[in-house]
């Protein structure tokens, strides 16, 4: 009955980077055979569960998935492929570190059914990854990168990390340029976020490490934009940029608020639960320590921790908060799947917030979409309150006419 | 003024009802032999308590007074369980501090009180208990409640000695002629002194060593002892039961149910169920549906006699027909009125408004029950362009406005636009055109927006006062350079024993008003007090300085201040409201000026980046909620031209950070 790309979380690492607050463990020894099963389960019992005929992508994150072996990703692919459709060229995404990406393991995963890879290669300086506590050095990533080109031609994308602590413009510059000189077709390029709880974030707040300057990191960000842009490749998503149209279909699926169902260790996901009967869309996380999650696998199908069904108005506020991140914006078409009541033009076309920004020249509303401008994108975080604002009045306003209850989450 | 031939007051004060109950269960410890105590107790709640078993001669009244943190309210909680008032748990805390604001920041705000009943040599006494507010800024409430008093306990912590706010209390006991019994309390501390601080209490005070007692609240020691001397030191009240009814509305709440509950204190005569009376104020008439006394909580009685301190309920609706200070009499025999109460001096004053404007009403009747339980605050209505409709309030203290502001929002569930706080300057006019408008030549400004200009003015005059700062010896210096750095000029200096030091300064009041407190805290490590009297005017060369955001004046931070102290307070005031703003989609100039000119300027650059850069996965959910957050605070915010600033960023700038 319905479409939904899935994630596959496997949260196992070998060894923890001083900059990441995922939801991943580091142990001597993982008993695969039991994941994998707990895996396989957990994707029947889901895919099921939301009634989904057919997977339009998979992305195995983590974690480090590529430390799982290359029959965990097979078993569970087949898995889906049995109890939905999983069309072949469906986009097959595995997240990959240089640490794990021998030639010899990279075409195993290939053998298995992946058909893109997403490199953290974060760095290519060999003290700036020792900062971000990665095991791999700049010449493993190189290595990597080669072998992945030659195993996933077109398919194979770039993680890079900026504003580290005491990071330069001029070592940023370095580092895209030599990024540029190695990468595929797609590049991800991310902020450090300094994540509470994380090595990194305790010794800045510490004074160990200097705290990156907020108008250093707009300048790398812009400076990244234009030299990229130089490079041929696409700003497609607000940390993507892509060449030659080989943006990730399955990313752009969770951009456009489509159906998505988590599976593993603290996988989150967004779809309706038919089969339990549910009649709304759900935010679903699963329970995030594997052995606590392998147990409640093993006893109902599934180990999902916590569910909250979406109200429209939550839904049309992820719409917009996801939406806007991309170069397509929330198109007309796609709004009107969430809110048949209100149009995006209703909402955002009325004298207000909307209007404001976009006479500042940060926003765009036509008959096709509602976007951000190249100028308004970074801008993004500062513009969304003001939207949502506007976005909750209408939509107030327009069940206040039809005599309903007032939503007023 | 002598005690005996002054009329004598009691001031106690009803609780709010509907706030926290008194931890007083049914397994009341009662001391044995005490009929009318049993009596009470045993039937509380139907069988009224006859007060003629009490007459004037048994009759107590007291006051506890001391510095803050010093143990007052932990002493009231041993002597209410001690007297079978309250049961013996470990639970009394600050029993008689009912406001949550009081509970939350330690202190005592409003004068409480509570009847004890007590035994003593085989004579069942009456002791009234009143407890009074700990902070300099509350001093108006501490001479009302002795006002009400024969007697004092003034206690002094044995490990800290005296503060700066026990000499202030011990004068205004002291010059009210009442009988000071010291009491050295926390005597269990590992560090306790009592010696020393005995020495301290006969340098300073005159008082001899033997006259003190030493005591732990905490612990329970030696609070027997406490009681003994009040009966035998203390005087009773004078008053007559025969003379016509007479009795003082000293204090009064509203309660939704039963209308207005005043707070009487009984000069003459008796009073009771059914009598008719008459308000000498509004010479409406009454019929009085009920009385009783308060232990703590309200207890009615059959009969309220001359000498006695309870709480009437007299079908008043309005909370305006209780007025403080307004004497009640039998209807068809009037008596000469009491003198009533002198209002409460402000010394500081702020705007308050409404956030929104469509709250006005509401903001207006939270005031007006606020105030009608803190007559203290005076209220002045009052407008602004930028902020609406509002009022101009006058506050006792910066505590006080803190603690007023708390209780609107804790008790009324109200939030409101507060500006700088603004001490009451005077100005001496020249031009005679304002002089007519004024009708005077002397104008008091409570508004920054009413500074009149020099050229109209002969002369600006500042309020002063003269501040008592008790320190250890090794931060004199310290100390000293903060008073100079504050326009202060030195009185007097003093060493009170080996180590410890007495300063008297001549403040301007506005330097003392927001911060100095916290700065003396700091740069003492927290060991010096302080503590200030009213010393009247005198002449300053007064400007008033705007703060601009992007050329808009923010009327919350408009300040008068000395022509000397402008650019540095223009300064920072402009580094902090850049530290409070958040930054915005374009630039933000903040600027001091005086007139127009621009005396300092601070540069809030716009963003140019802020998105978060990795949104997939699991976040989602946690950043929507942060996202639905800010939206929900912009509609929180205030605006001025198009920048939006939090609404306590103000607030946040007028309270200085702690030294660097």
């Amino acid at each position: 009955r319905a479409a939904a790309a899935r994630s596959v979380q496997w949260p196992y690492c070998r060894k923890h980077c001083s900059y990441c607050s995922f939801n991943k463990y580091v142990v001597p020894a993982v008993d695969e055979a039991a994941v994998r099963a707990c895996l396989v389960r957990e994707a029947q019992t889901l895919l099921r569960l939301g009634h989904v005929r057919s997977v339009t992508s998979v992305f195995f994150g983590g974690g480090t998935p590529s430390l799982a072996a290359p029959r965990t990703i097979a078993a569970v692919l087949e898995a889906a492929a049995e109890v939905a459709y999983l069309p072949a060229g469906a986009e097959v995404t595995l997240e990959a570190n240089p640490g794990s990406a021998d030639p010899a393991r990279l075409s195993g995963f290939r053998a298995a059914g992946v058909n893109r890879l997403s490199l953290g290669v974060q760095s290519l300086d060999d003290a700036e990854l020792r900062l971000l506590g990665r095991e791999h050095t700049a010449a493993e990533a190189r290595a990597a990168v080669e072998a992945a080109r030659q195993l996933f031609p077109g398919r194979t994308s770039l993680d890079l990390i900026f504003g580290l602590p005491g990071q330069s413009h001029e070592a940023w510059a370095r580092g895209l340029e030599a990024a540029l000189g190695l990468c595929d077709d797609h590049l991800a390029l991310y902020q450090l976020t300094l994540e509470r709880g994380t090595a990194l974030e305790a010794q800045v707040r510490r004074g160990a490490l200097p705290e990156p300057p907020e108008e250093l990191l707009a300048d790398m960000y812009l400076s990244a934009r234009t030299a990229l842009a130089a490079a041929g490749f696409h700003q497609y998503e607000v940390s993507n940029f892509a060449r030659k149209g080989a943006r990730s279909t399955h990313n752009l699926s969770y951009w456009r608020a489509e159906q998505y169902v988590g599976v593993g260790p603290g996988a989150h996901g967004r779809f309706v639960p038919w089969g339990e009967g549910g009649r709304q869309r759900e935010a679903r996380v699963q329970t995030p320590h594997p052995d606590a999650w392998m147990r409640e696998v093993r006893s109902c199908g599934h180990g999902t921790r916590r569910r909250a069904a979406l109200s429209p108005l939550d839904q049309l506020q992820e719409v917009l908060a996801l939406g806007l991140r991309t170069d397509e914006g929330v198109t007309q078409q796609r709004w009107g799947l969430f809110s048949p009541r209100l149009s995006l033009e209703a909402a955002f076309g009325a004298p207000g917030e909307a209007r404001e920004l976009q006479e500042r020249g940060w926003l765009r509303l036509n008959g096709r979409a509602l976007r951000c401008t190249p100028a308004g994108l970074p801008l993004l975080d500062s513009l969304l309150p003001a939207l949502l604002c506007q976005l909750r009045r209408r939509w107030n306003a327009v069940q206040e006419e039809d005599g309903g209850g007032r939503d007023s989450r | 003024m002598s005690l005996t031939g002054r009329t004598v007051w009691w001031w106690v004060r009803l609780r709010r009802p509907c706030l926290t109950a008194a931890p007083r269960g049914p397994a009341v410890w009662l001391p044995t032999g005490l009929a009318a105590c049993q009596r009470f107790y045993s039937s509380r709640d139907k069988e009224k308590i006859d007060m003629s078993a009490y007459p004037v001669e048994s009759i107590r009244n007291f006051s506890i007074i001391a510095h803050v943190d010093h143990g007052k309210s932990t002493l009231a909680d041993r002597l209410l369980e001690i007297t079978g008032t309250i049961a013996k748990t470990d639970r009394n805390k600050q029993v008689l501090d009912k406001l949550q604001v009081e509970r939350e920041r330690g202190i005592t705000v409003k004068a409480q009180s509570a009847s004890l009943f007590y035994n003593y040599k085989g004579v069942n006494y009456l002791l009234n208990l009143i407890d009074t507010p700990g902070h300099v800024d509350f001093n108006y409430e501490v001479s009302r409640s002795l006002s009400a008093c024969q007697g004092v306990l003034l206690v002094v912590d044995a490990n800290e000695g005296i503060q700066a706010q026990t000499v202030a209390n011990f004068y205004l006991a002291f010059e009210a002629q009442l009988a000071i019994i010291p009491v050295i309390n926390k005597i269990d501390l590992k560090n306790a002194d009592p010696e020393r601080v005995e020495k301290q209490i006969e340098k300073l005070f005159d008082i001899p060593v033997n006259e003190c007692i030493r005591i732990s609240a905490k612990q329970g020691t030696n609070i027997d002892k406490v009681l003994e001397k009040v009966i035998e030191k203390i005087p009773p009240p004078q008053c007559n039961t025969t003379d016509p009814l007479k009795a003082l509305v000293f204090d009064s709440t509203f309660d939704h149910y039963r209308g207005v509950v005043a707070n009487i204190a009984v000069f003459g005569g008796e009073i009771q169920k059914g009598h008719r009376i008459v308000s000498a104020h509004t010479n409406k008439r009454y019929e009085v549906n009920e009385v009783g006394i308060l232990t703590p909580n309200e207890q009615p009685t059959h009969k309220l006699y001359a000498g006695q301190v309870g709480y009437l309920i007299a079908g008043m609706k309005e909370v305006t027909e209780a007025q403080i200070g307004d004497t009640l009499f039998m209807y068809k025999q009037p008596v000469e009125p009491l003198p009533g109460f002198k209002s409460a001096k402000p010394m500081v004053f702020a705007g308050m408004y409404p956030v929104d404007q469509t709250e006005y009403n509401n903001l207006k009747s939270a005031l007006e029950r606020l105030t009608l339980n803190d007559s203290s605050v005076t209220v002045h209505r009052d407008s602004s362009l930028a902020l609406g409709a509002g009022w101009r309030l006058g506050f006792l203290g910066l505590l006080h406005m803190e603690v007023f502001n708390q209780r609107l929002e804790q008790e009324y569930n109200t939030s409101v636009i507060l500006t700088a706080p603004t001490v009451p300057y005077k100005a001496v006019l020249s031009s005679a055109k304002l002089i007519k408008e004024h009708g005077k030549s002397e104008i008091t400004i409570i508004n920054p927006a009413q500074f009149p200009d020099k050229h109209s003015v002969s002369e600006y005059l500042e309020p002063t006062v003269l501040g008592t700062i008790i320190t250890p010896q090794e931060y004199i210096g310290k100390i000293i350079v903060l008073c100079q750095d504050r326009r202060a000029v030195q009185k007097e200096m003093l060493y009170i024993d080996e180590h410890r030091v007495m300063l008297k300064y001549l403040f301007p009041l506005n330097e003392i008003v927001v911060d100095f407190y916290d700065a003396l805290k700091s740069l003492s490590s927290g060991y010096a007090s302080f503590d200030y009297e009213d010393a009247g005017y005198q002449a300053a060369d007064l400007i008033k300085m705007d703060i601009l955001i992007n050329g808009n004046p923010v009327e919350e931070l408009s300040t008068i201040i000395h022509n000397d102290k402008a650019y540095a307070t223009g300064k920072y005031l402009c580094e902090r409201l850049k530290d409070a703003i958040p930054r915005q989609l374009f630039e933000i100039a903040i600027q001091a000026a005086i007139g127009k000119k621009i005396i300092a300027r601070e540069t809030l650059k716009a963003y140019r980046k802020n998105v978060v850069a990795k949104c997939y996965g699991g976040d989602i959910t946690r950043r929507m909620k942060l996202l639905k957050r800010q939206a929900e605070g912009k509609k929180l915010m205030r605006k001025i031209g198009n920048v939006e600033v939090p609404r306590d960023a103000f607030i946040r700038v007028l309270k200085r950070q702690p030294e660097k």
